[in-house]
């Protein structure tokens, strides 16, 4: 599989991330038939650097946008700002629980310099690095 | 009382694929378990086996979290929109 993003949602989400440090940052990229048209950048609920959640009432109004345009949440991104950018063992566990397990799941680390940013899917508890493209 | 009920993410996968199906119910609870009459397991997503709403779901009555209304009692009317939303989270 493989998720294809413009260069400029990559370097918002990276922005974004260097922005919240040390806390974690979080958001959702909206796409219709697979190709991103929307990114927003969310606020997180936990104002932490161990965890993100995406606060309620934006998760709320996102997935009210998302119906009302017909579009999917193609992909979840958050920061990981001392660790790889890999999932955890409570991104895996979070999605288990929630059943948030369709769309990408995107990892910046600021552990390395420039920030590393991958793709994952998190599906019955397998995680899984898929193809990131960043389109110019 | 007729509500619209708007589910994502697990809880679609119990409706069939239908991000909103209509459901019946005077208070919140009530509407829950006339949806796990008609999607069985649908409470088990939301609730634990004590009754109360699991961490990492939230319920919104219209724009309102029902935490912050009367839970689970949180009294419904006919045309009110329900949002079920599992939370979107993680960690390092």
């Amino acid at each position: 599989m493989t998720l294809t993003l413009p260069r400029d949602y990559v370097e918002q989400i990276v922005a974004h991330a260097r922005r919240e440090a040390p806390n974690e940052c979080c958001g959702v990229v909206a796409g219709k038939d697979g190709a991103a048209v929307k990114l927003w950048q969310a606020t997180n609920a936990e104002h932490s650097p161990y965890r993100y959640s995406i606060e309620g009432k934006e998760l709320l109004q996102i997935m009210r946008l998302l119906q009302d345009n017909d579009w999917e949440m193609l992909a979840v991104y958050h920061s990981h700002t001392h660790t790889p950018a890999y999932p955890s063992p409570t991104d895996r566990r979070q999605v288990m629980l929630s059943g948030w397990d369709q769309p990408y799941y995107v990892l910046v680390s600021l552990a390395e310099e420039p920030p590393d940013v991958r793709a994952y899917t998190i599906r019955d508890g397998a995680i899984a690095e898929q193809r990131l493209i960043v389109n110019d | 009382m007729a509500v619209e009920v708007r589910v994502t993410a697990v809880l679609q996968k119990l409706t069939g694929g239908k991000k909103s199906v209509p459901a019946e119910g005077g208070t919140v609870d009530q509407l829950l378990k006339n949806l796990d009459t008609n999607y069985p397991g649908f409470r088990h997503q939301v609730q634990g086996d004590d009754g109360r709403l699991h961490r990492f779901v939230n319920i919104y009555l219209n724009d309102e979290d029902i935490r912050y209304l009367s839970q689970l009692n949180t009294p419904l009317k006919d045309g009110d929109v329900v949002s079920i939303l599992p939370a979107l989270a993680g960690g390092a």
